[in-house]
């Protein structure tokens, strides 16, 4: 169903809420009069194509950019993320595409990276009860946590990532791309953890290409254009509905073919 | 928390059924022998290198192992071993210090300048030279920092400029004599530690193995983690004192421990300490693997830097000034030659990477070992100085192959 607008959500007060956020770069608006919520306990879907504003919205998010005007606001009361540690006190921590991960470093280096406990006599034990905890917590399955991040598989990597992210205890987790570089196993490993992530009351920004897995474990998609807000669905939107919101037109090959599988897998 | 009593919570990290547990002293000598073949060599390559060079060069003389050689030998490391400790870490950030030789001539030179022809007390001088070290590793640091200047680039201006501040103030004499009865001298040239002093602190790591390692084991049991068998500690701490105290006596048949190299010894453990159990060294090795997740994790990278360089040369200056002490003079030719390289050799053949992240105080205490081991016997067998460069060379290199395949076997491993 597509809505042109943001409400299409629970009626509970968002963590957080965007209105009218535009980001100008110079001449170019990269962002024109975004509106987003996101909810506790919710997956929301930003999907679009290359240019339409996914990054640029992650980067004010994550307090890398400015918003050249609008409002954000965080637990209900108007906020600036001015840099990436203001984010991280606030609680909304991002996990990058390319995972930022230490390979040298074990698993407990890396979850703990910048927050280490008592800086003078590192105290490894509570470090490494608490990364324990954390994968728990995602009910992830790392053999070993002592061993460094080089060992470990793609979909382990993406696993230690996220876990890195929840060690402040955030409001809204940012995913960005987290299966671009996975097989098909993994994969559905990082889906799992989205869906945990959900379940623990966590809001989950998502922002993948990948149409089945976005539909998957989103409770609302929703899409940009060419900066501005292309209309907001839920999970049981078509695929070529979807499609059509992110190419801008009804008519084009993707949602063509997209229309022709359907009519042969319904025959 | 209700839990039958007859079915232990197992561990943490125990949890996971593909992990096997290795418990007991079997288990820790089957862990070993699985990190050695993956490719994950710790110092077993420089332990090896030390029983081969000892065994060739005690056939081609057997002076080289009386204990007077060798006290000979540790009286030299200490003094290479310091710049060898600075350049580790200058490695760990996977940057470079091609100025450490000239710096320590410039350390020696300036005490000798201040000290022997101005008359200034030797504390102020020391303090000096320590101080343009840590000005110089500031500059180095800076231009890496404003100006994203390579250090391979700075330091090599850096090893000109440096020699050349050291012709300058040595002036036209060229060479200071540094007085003999000084304590300075007597430090670099005939210190030795008392033979009861010696076996005393023989015992100090055994006995810091079983403390931290039975204080280890009580945490990680109370915080419900596995744990080392008390076994494993005894044996390894046995282990440690045997060697040692076996060590220190056979030194002891001879003149006994150089007080120099004590202080050497306790400023590796020193380094080591805050490399392996501090914020700040967590972000030593984050800078040195991954410099933009270092960055992303709030780590004040311009910081780190700016304290490994700084380390790096007042290490180097240090080493000058010790080198200067073993040698009574603070000459030109002091820093010139094979300084340089022995110092950055010492550190990769004690296995610190020279691509940063990873390398440990360690392998500046046994890289230096080797190559002085090295360079004393080429000097026992009188062979020229063009021979001795020579197979300096080849060691580094072979060195190097080391590192590279055991890289390759721990990436196929999937190892770091």
């Amino acid at each position: 169903m597509a809505v042109k607008d943001a409400t299409l959500a629970p009626a509970r007060e968002p963590i957080l809420r965007l209105r009218g956020v535009t980001k100008t770069f110079g001449a170019v608006s990269a962002l024109s009069d975004i509106d987003l919520d996101v909810h506790a306990g919710e997956v929301v879907a930003l999907v679009g194509d290359n240019g339409a504003g996914k990054s640029t919205l992650i980067k004010i998010l994550a307090g890398v950019f400015q918003p050249t005007s609008g409002t954000i606001e965080f637990m209900g009361r108007p906020v600036s993320i001015d840099s990436p540690s203001a984010a991280l006190t606030l609680g909304i921590s991002t996990v990058f595409q390319d995972l930022s991960l230490c390979e040298n470093l074990d698993v407990v280096a890396n979850l703990f990276l910048g927050q280490e406990l008592s800086p003078w006599a590192l105290d490894e034990v509570q470090m490494e009860v608490r990364a324990w905890q954390l994968l728990g917590e995602l009910a992830a399955r790392i053999p070993s946590v002592r061993e460094p991040i080089a060992s470990l598989s793609g979909g382990q990597r993406q696993t230690v990532a996220i876990a890195r992210s929840l060690l402040l205890e955030p409001k809204i987790v940012m995913l960005d791309e987290p299966t671009a570089a996975l097989g098909v196993a993994q994969t559905a490993e990082v889906l799992n953890l989205i869906e945990r992530l959900r379940d623990r009351g966590y809001g989950v920004i998502l922002i993948s290409h990948n149409m089945d897995n976005v539909r998957a474990v989103s409770d609302r998609i929703a899409v940009l254009r060419l900066g501005r807000n292309n209309g907001t669905f839920t999970a049981d939107a078509t695929r070529e509905q979807i499609v059509a919101a992110i190419m801008g037109a009804d008519d084009n090959v993707a949602a063509r073919r997209d229309a022709i599988e359907r009519t042969r897998a319904q025959q | 928390m209700s839990m039958k009593p007859d079915t232990p919570k197992p561990a943490y990290d125990r949890a996971d059924a593909r992990v096997r547990a290795d418990n007991g002293l079997s288990g820790a000598a089957r862990a070993f022998v699985d990190r050695i073949r993956s490719g994950d060599l710790g110092i077993l390559p420089v332990v090896v290198g030390l029983i081969l060079i000892s065994l060739v060069f005690t056939a081609l003389n057997p002076v080289f192992l009386l204990p007077n050689n060798l006290v000979n030998l540790l009286f030299d490391a200490a003094a290479v071993g310091f710049i060898s400790l600075g350049i580790v870490m200058v490695l760990l950030l996977g940057e470079i210090d091609l100025s450490v030789g000239s710096m320590s001539g410039l350390a020696s030179a300036l005490v000798g300048v201040l000290w022997v022809n101005m008359g200034l007390p030797l504390p102020l001088a020391l303090l000096a030279a320590l101080s343009a070290g840590a000005m110089m590793g500031a500059a180095y640091a800076t231009l890496l920092n404003r100006f994203t200047m390579p250090s391979f680039v700075s330091t090599l201006s850096g090893l000109l400029a440096l020699l050349g501040m050291q012709l300058y103030i040595l002036g036209p004499t060229g060479s200071i004599n540094l007085p003999y009865a000084s304590f300075l001298v007597r430090f670099g040239q005939i210190l030795i530690m008392p033979d009861w002093a010696s076996y005393a602190l023989a015992l100090v790591p055994g006995l810091g193995i079983l403390w931290f390692g039975f204080r280890q084991m009580k945490a990680r049991a109370a915080a419900n983690l596995s744990y080392t068998s008390a076994s494993v500690v005894l044996v390894k701490a046995g282990a440690v004192t045997v060697a040692l105290e076996g060590a220190v006596a056979y030194l002891n048949l001879g003149r006994g421990v150089p007080f120099m190299f004590v202080v050497f010894v306790l400023c590796v453990a020193a380094m080591q300490y805050a490399l392996t159990r501090t914020k700040w060294g967590r972000s030593m090795f984050a800078v040195g693997g991954n410099i933009e997740a270092a960055r992303r994790s709030g780590i004040k990278v311009k910081r780190i830097r700016l304290t490994a360089f700084m380390l790096g040369s007042s290490l180097a200056a240090l080493g000058g000034v010790f080198s200067a002490a073993r040698l009574a003079t603070a000459s030109q030719q002091a820093g010139t030659g094979d300084v340089n390289l022995n110092a950055i050799a010492a550190a990769v053949i004690g296995g610190t990477s020279l691509f940063g992240g990873r390398g440990s105080a360690w392998a500046a205490l046994l890289g230096v070992l080797v190559i002085q081991s090295i360079s004393n016997g080429l000097t026992l067998l009188n062979l020229s100085s063009s021979l001795r460069y020579m197979i300096t060379g080849a060691v580094l290199a072979i060195a190097v192959i080391i590192d590279s395949l055991a890289r390759q076997s721990r990436a196929s491993h999937g190892r770091a």
